[in-house]
């Protein structure tokens, strides 16, 4: 019988776990690559105002983003007044026209083209003449799509 | 000199360290879900536009003035009364739409003086240019509402006979751009049709 070990005096073998810091990588690498820094850096003032009758920005439609609200911190020399702001930069409410056609032409699928949407980011501070002013021009541009970006939240908070 | 062979580095903390990134990868990630109230600018309009006459009766006027306070149909409001307002004059149903048939399905006070069918009522909303954004989103909120709360009452009351039990409007549209939605798309598409045209959206924004 010398044959067989009594197993039972064996103690449970240690788990495996050599594997564990490549499991931990993958879940890592995905994380990092999922993550979306923000595409623009804001030079204004942008907190939006709420509204609870809200519909997702589809994204598989091209998006573009068009911010408005009074400088922000160090930007003072911009003036009190709310602003616009197209990319990275301080922009005239004239200079919308040449953004939407070079974003037009950036869009690589043609066929999107006609779906591009237009995403107001507002700060709820700025008065509607800004945004009477570029609304007039994207009608102007023709990009008629537009989405009033908000936060969540009840209307009646604002 | 003795040829030592290089000691094996201990990698046993390696998935402490990688914990510790993902941990703070999984912390600082805001996966950005942006949201917002969808609206279409009218075109440019040619020049020889005739004026097309509407009556008095069926336009909802709503002002905001400078000081962001409201003028509903030349009346002080409050912005918590829009909503109902705005759903009264719509589901008002007092005359007849263009085709000269009876709103059946309006539940409101069938008053002749205000609108006559949710087909012809048209909400206008004026702005100055003082007014400030925060309120213009307010009202364009509570008038999307009005709109919603009518149509979602109508899905309640239909959608079940189509097969679309316990469904309302919002709903509804959110299922049918659902992609894992596993109903009858196109059945849902009908239901979602009818209620568009039921209750149209017709808000004008003065420029």
């Amino acid at each position: 019988m010398s044959k067989f070990k009594n197993k039972k005096d064996n103690a449970l073998p240690a788990v495996n776990t050599a594997s564990l810091p490549d499991i931990v990588f993958m879940l890592l690498f995905s994380f990092m690559v999922v993550t979306v820094m923000r595409e623009d850096t804001l030079l204004i003032e942008n907190r939006l105002p709420q509204a609870d009758q809200v519909e997702k920005l589809e994204k598989k439609y091209p998006i573009s983003y068009i911010y408005a609200g009074k400088p922000a911190k160090g930007y003072e020399k911009f003036g009190n007044e709310a602003r616009l702001q197209l990319n990275d930069k301080f922009m005239d409410i004239s200079d919308i026209r040449a953004f939407i056609n070079a974003e037009r032409a950036a869009i690589a699928r043609e066929e999107l083209v006609d779906f591009l949407t237009i995403s107001l980011k507002v700060d709820k501070e700025a008065n509607m003449g800004i945004v009477g002013d570029i609304k007039k021009e994207l009608r102007e541009a023709n990009a008629l799509k537009i989405n009033y970006t908000v936060g969540t939240g009840s209307a009646l908070d604002n | 000199m003795a040829k030592r062979s290089a000691p094996e580095v201990n990698a046993g903390s390696m998935a402490d360290i990688a914990f510790l990134l993902l941990i703070f990868f999984l912390v600082t990630t805001t996966i950005p879900k942006d949201s917002g109230i969808n609206r279409k600018l009218p075109p440019m309009e040619p020049p020889n536009d005739d004026e097309v006459v509407i009556k008095q009766k069926n336009i909802f006027t709503v002002l905001i003035n400078g000081k962001d306070q409201l003028l509903v149909e030349d009346e002080l409001m409050e912005l918590k009364d829009l909503r109902k307002a705005a759903i009264e004059f719509l589901d008002n149903g007092g005359g007849t739409d263009a085709q000269g048939n009876k709103c059946d399905y309006c539940k409101g006070k069938r008053d002749p003086s205000s609108s006559d069918h949710p087909d012809k009522a048209i909400i206008s909303l004026k702005n100055e240019r003082e007014t400030s954004y925060a309120q213009y989103i307010s009202v364009q909120n509570e008038l999307v509402a009005a709109y919603n709360d009518l149509r979602n009452r109508r899905a309640l009351e239909i959608g079940a006979r189509r097969g679309f039990s316990d469904m309302d409007f919002v709903l509804m549209e959110k299922n049918y751009k659902d992609t894992k939605f596993n109903g009858n798309k196109e059945k849902l598409k009908e239901v979602i049709d009818q209620i568009r045209k039921e209750y149209p959206e017709k808000l004008s924004e003065v420029q």
